[in-house]
């Protein structure tokens, strides 16, 4: 067994922006047997589901919790969160035991509806809870203002204004209108992002994720086990990083961690950034993306919001980014948007995505990061030969 | 729960303390057992000088929840304190264009214990001169 021999074999999505109807446990159940059939398995053929519990239906064991609903019994049930890296770290940890003999079917599964199944108000209060209880969270910090500090940080070290950002919100809203999956998905100019409200300086509220409810799920397989229904797709590395957990605790918020699992994954694949022919880059905030494309080493240092507004990232560009919409008008379900990204790189590497499809996408580059910047995994996945 | 009375008897009467290593020197902010560098696990509180730069800044414009809502739109700022460790406070007594990253800061007065809020700060020199 080499690497080689890991593939993604099912893919599953759910609607995405608000699903009123479904349950986040709903959305979980129908993504894991929409993947599960995609691979040509059954249910019972799963031996590992993993998911990464729900804001809004916090069951404690909540893996074990999916298993019951769908009435599977597979030995292993996990429930890992770390941000918006999990689903790309994921992938390692699926590989590990796919290689190491001990699985032959791995389900990972993100699913939550933060739309209608809370308030806004609660959404938000709940995400503030990331900061440091005793130090941080009592001065009054919101998810926007601690990525804020962050933004502020890289546009005095990289000499950027504000509105050099915008563009990262124009592109993504551009895949997203050739994506009928997408939730926000009216074309709108740098000028609408400008003219959008601060939410907490620099940031504007069209360069902040929505709120949206929805779910995916990926099936990961040992080669030999693969059905042949679907092409085949290999996930050739993962690098991680983990520097911090709160912001006040980041040895620096000038560089991110995307430095040290970009090219751990590029090492292990075996493959260079010019190799990467599309690349999905969690952008829950519009200037993360700026940010890792230098992390990632696509362009020097500071120079990632200028490779944004040069046009590189759109469809037809030198390297396409976020070809569903991103985190900023595909959806943000919280846990699940990095998941989408490994679905919409692995839909691309598969030819299957119709108006948006990269030509002759072979390799994809996944970037995740979760908490306040801190948590970082990158993947490079190839159409298997 | 490491051991926090120190810290916040210095945050009501208007100071700031760190926590020190007995052992490397290494001071840190939150409380902990063992420091963050060494790992070893004979910790102190040593008295801060309350002063430091603005590492970065931003203006709070959406409230986290109702408890706030009525003091947007505020300036948090995350302070580098002249002992090394990173805070996140309030910056007061300046207009929030005035804050700019490098901007020495100092503690502008108590801050409040029982509702865990650190003292805010305000620029060490009138915006004019700096």
């Amino acid at each position: 067994m080499a690497w080689s021999d890991i593939c993604i074999t099912g893919l599953g999505e759910s609607p995405v922006g608000k699903v009123p109807e479904k349950s986040s446990t709903d959305l979980y159940a129908g993504v894991i047997l929409d993947a599960v059939d995609d691979a040509g398995i059954t249910p019972d053929d799963v031996d590992v589901l993993i998911t990464g519990g729900s804001r809004v239906d916090p069951y404690l064991y909540h893996a074990e919790m999916m298993a019951e609903y769908l009435g599977i019994t597979p030995p292993t049930c996990l429930t890992v969160n770390t941000g918006g890296s999990t689903s790309v770290s994921l992938l390692r940890q699926a590989a590990a035991l796919l290689l190491a003999g001990m699985a032959e079917h791995v389900v990972i599964a993100k699913a939550d509806n933060l739309a209608t199944g809370m308030s806004r108000d609660s959404v938000v209060e709940s995400m503030a809870t990331i900061g440091h209880p005793e130090l941080e969270s009592p001065q009054g910090p919101t998810i926007p203002s601690l990525y804020a500090l962050i933004e502020q940080r890289y546009l005095h070290r990289a000499s950027l204004r504000p509105e050099e950002i915008a563009p990262v919100a124009v592109v993504d809203r551009y895949h997203a209108s050739l994506n009928p999956a997408a939730q926000y998905r009216d074309p709108i100019t740098t000028e609408d992002v400008l003219a959008s409200r601060l939410i907490s300086d620099p940031l504007r509220l069209l360069e902040c994720a929505p709120v949206s409810d929805g779910g995916c799920a990926v099936v990961l397989s040992r080669r030999e086990r693969a059905s042949g229904k679907r092409p085949l797709v290999n996930v050739l590395a993962v690098g991680q990083a983990h520097d911090f957990e709160h912001v006040t605790q980041a040895s620096s918020l000038e560089y991110t961690g995307a430095r040290i699992s970009g090219p751990a994954a590029f090492r292990d694949a075996g493959v260079s950034p010019s190799e990467i022919d599309v690349a999905m880059i969690y952008d829950a905030f519009a200037f993360i993306q700026c940010m890792q494309l230098e992390d990632l080493g696509f362009c020097a240092p500071g120079e990632g919001a200028a490779f944004v507004g040069d046009g590189n990232t759109r469809l037809g560009g030198a390297l396409p980014v976020n070809t569903h919409g991103g985190v900023l008008s595909h959806s943000h379900a919280g846990r699940p948007s990095a998941l989408f990204l490994v679905v919409e790189a692995a839909r691309q590497l598969r030819n299957e995505c119709g108006g948006r499809q990269v030509h002759g996408a072979a390799t994809a580059l996944v970037h995740g990061e979760g908490g306040i910047l801190a948590s970082h995994a990158t993947a490079v996945l190839r159409a298997a030969s | 729960m490491s051991e926090t009375v120190p810290f916040w008897e210095a945050v009501d009467g208007g100071t700031l303390a760190v926590q020190r290593c007995a052992d490397c020197g290494h001071q840190q902010l939150y409380a902990r057992d063992a420091c963050a560098r060494c790992h070893r696990r004979h910790l102190d509180w040593a008295p801060a000088a309350g002063k430091g730069v603005v590492y970065s800044y931003t203006v709070v414009r959406r409230a986290p929840s109702k408890q706030f809502a009525d003091e947007v739109p505020y300036v948090l700022g995350l302070v580098e304190l002249e002992e090394g460790p990173r805070i996140l406070v309030r910056i007061e007594g300046c207009e929030p264009d005035d804050v700019r990253v490098g901007l020495p800061v100092e503690v502008a007065g108590p801050g409040d214990a029982a509702g865990r809020r650190l003292p805010p700060f305000k620029p060490t020199f009138a915006p004019s001169q700096t």
